[in-house]
């Protein structure tokens, strides 16, 4: 039954049909409802046989998961971005010990300049991480995602993390189906881990390796994620089967089969594109879009034959690599290397600047002109960087860009009001 | 769906409403309440925050799209078919109206006239009967013991607009809230109904 909800109480509702049986978390800016709905569920008693742990970090909050996992219980977290990094180092570590832990990253941007709006620097920063990433166009995909990613996570023991934009989808009031228990629990089966720490069967984990062995487990990490990209399609496929919906699998693709140029985008920024293709396609446009939803492992292959019959191929990515520009893009051209297909970077909704049809239309006219610089900053105000790089060249105690630039542009005043 | 009596009726596609006011004035809840009413009508309904500075008492923006088939549109509200103002003294610093349609709808929180906040150039022809004040927070007031307005102001939309009924809004008010709170405030939501309804005000 269709439920009309918050994106992160659809979340925490599907996670509890999960079963989860620890979860640990430390609230931050957007994630913060998804485990106080958690946690209020646990006192309640609605979600049974879980411990809710609140922790005074997230790198608390990651290192109880690791060890709830490692006793071999279904364990749950989310964070978002300074939160994300705060846990980098047990991220590492989760993942280095085949930890099938699941958390949502309420994606976020990271400081400095601080700032609580929705980008996707946070996951990309942790994209080396031995995590899978899997991004969700919507707030159904992200509960179906997270049902999946349990699935993934304990069939290849590997911890998986599911992104959703923050406040675009996380505060999000829109109609969500929340799976029935029993239609998770016959998906899911119980959770039997691979390795469990028993005090009546005492064994080691996380033990030192040095170089004669250390080549060989990070390569078997890198064969678990190979192999997701085999199961990755295969449990998007059961679940539709079981659920009667499409969710997940290594991307999705909308009028790009025989399309010139082919957008491919992360996350929810999706449906306004998905709006303003179809609006050219009906003016005979040749474009197309491509959601990508398996981000780590990354599908290379796969991606290639999707893409094999574009004139050109344009990422717009929430994120920046400052120094070289698109993240998605370098993993887009490595797909395509080989080919003679023009790949572009457009980079755009930093910070929560919204991506609005508007400009999305003169971008794809462009691009389908051919005339799209190689990386490009959708939005950029220029006399913003002009007035300020000047400014900035007229002395040599001229302070610093951010609050300089927001006096400009009005947003603080210089003097007391 | 549409409660006849006067009400005017838009088209049959997307409605977007904006709804400004301040941090405390449950600009938020207004447009999850309204989302929840028009799910409540069988429509698709998206609603969410445009969140500035969390501070009490900061300028808020929340946005409500309805429409009769699944949304995909993520973008803020540009171009409102309708814009509810839950606090007047918002009108010289927001740009509240920006983008509104020709024949879009607005709803202000105050006692006072449209003539009398300044406002007469919004009553053109095209919004004939669809610029309206309410003295929405002292309907609250009366009933609720507190000057928040927007269940009131819902209900005055629902008289505007047959977008949603009188009667989804205070489902969705009890869906939210519950108890006194809830009924309190779905007889605000009736009363300011009334008052758009009723012709002749004092």
């Amino acid at each position: 039954m269709r439920e009309q909800l918050e994106g992160s109480q659809g979340i925490a509702r599907t996670v509890a049909r999960c079963r989860p049986e620890v979860v640990s978390a430390y609230p931050i800016t957007p994630q913060t409802h998804i485990v106080e709905a958690l946690s209020r569920m646990v006192r309640s008693g609605d979600l049974e046989h879980c411990e809710y742990v609140n922790v005074e970090s997230e790198f608390s909050a990651m290192s109880v998961a690791i060890g709830a996992s490692a006793t071999g219980a279904r364990t749950y977290t989310a964070t978002a971005s300074q939160g994300l990094l705060y846990m980098a180092e047990a991220l590492f570590n989760a993942s280095g010990l085949g930890l099938p832990i699941v958390m949502t990253v309420a994606n976020r941007a990271i400081g400095s300049p601080i700032n609580i709006w929705n980008d996707h620097s946070d996951a990309m920063s942790m994209r080396d991480c031995g995590w899978i990433q899997l991004y969700a166009a919507d707030n159904q995909e992200a509960l179906d995602l997270h049902i999946q990613a349990f699935f993934l996570a304990e069939a290849l023991s590997v911890p998986v993390m599911v992104c959703m934009d923050g406040f675009v989808l996380t505060h999000a009031f829109e109609p969500l189906e929340i799976p029935l228990q029993n239609d998770v629990d016959a998906f899911l089966g119980p959770f039997e881990p691979r390795q469990v720490l028993d005090p009546d069967d005492p064994v080691t984990i996380g033990a030192m390796v040095g170089p004669e062995a250390f080549t060989e487990v990070r390569y078997l990490s890198h064969i678990k994620q190979m192999q997701a990209l085999d199961l990755i399609p295969e449990v998007s496929a059961d679940f539709r089967e079981r659920f009667g919906r499409e969710a997940g699998g290594l991307f999705s693709c909308l009028h790009t089969d025989d399309a010139e140029t082919i957008v491919i985008v992360l996350g929810s920024v999706f449906g306004t594109i998905a709006d303003v293709v179809d609006d050219l396609r009906e003016q005979g446009s040749s474009i197309g879009v491509l959601s990508l939803k398996s981000f780590r492992p990354f599908p290379t292959e796969e991606l290639r034959a999707a893409l094999s019959g574009a004139k050109r191929v344009v990422t717009l990515e929430r994120a920046l690599q400052v120094g070289v520009g698109g993240i998605v893009s370098e993993n887009v051209r490595s797909a395509l290397s080989g080919t003679s297909i023009p790949t572009h970077t457009v980079i755009a909704g930093l910070g929560g600047r919204p991506i609005t049809r508007k400009t999305l239309r003169p971008l794809f006219a462009t691009a389908m002109a051919g005339e799209l610089p190689e990386v490009h900053f959708l939005d950029l105000r220029e006399d913003v960087i002009e007035r300020e790089i000047w400014r900035a060249s007229e002395g040599s105690h001229t302070g610093p860009h951010a609050e300089s630039i927001l006096r400009n542009i009005g947003i603080v005043r210089a003097e007391p009001v | 769906m549409a409660k006849g009596g006067g009400a005017l009726t838009v088209a049959p596609q997307m409605f977007q409403a904006r709804v400004h006011g301040r941090g405390g004035q449950g600009v938020v809840t207004a447009a999850e309440l309204l989302s929840l009413a028009a799910f409540a009508e069988g429509l698709e309904a998206q609603a969410f925050p445009s969140f500035g500075s969390e501070r009490m008492g900061a300028p808020v923006v929340a946005f409500c799209r309805t429409d009769t088939k699944p949304i995909r549109l993520r973008e803020p509200i540009a171009e409102p078919d309708a814009v509810i103002i839950q606090d007047p003294t918002l009108l010289h610093h927001v740009d509240v109206f920006g983008g509104l349609t020709e024949t879009g709808y607005v709803l202000i929180n105050s006692a006072r006239s449209i003539e009398e906040l300044g406002l007469a150039e919004l009553l053109t022809p095209a919004r004939a009967g669809r610029v309206v004040t309410v003295p929405a927070g002292e309907l609250a007031r009366a009933r609720t013991g507190r000057p928040i307005p927007n269940a009131a102001l819902l209900g005055a939309l629902s008289a505007m607009t047959s977008v949603v009924s009188q009667d989804s809004i205070e489902a969705a008010i009890h869906g939210r809230f519950k108890g006194k709170m809830a009924d309190s405030n779905a007889a605000a939501a009736r009363d300011a109904f009334d008052y758009v309804r009723e012709p002749v005000h004092a």
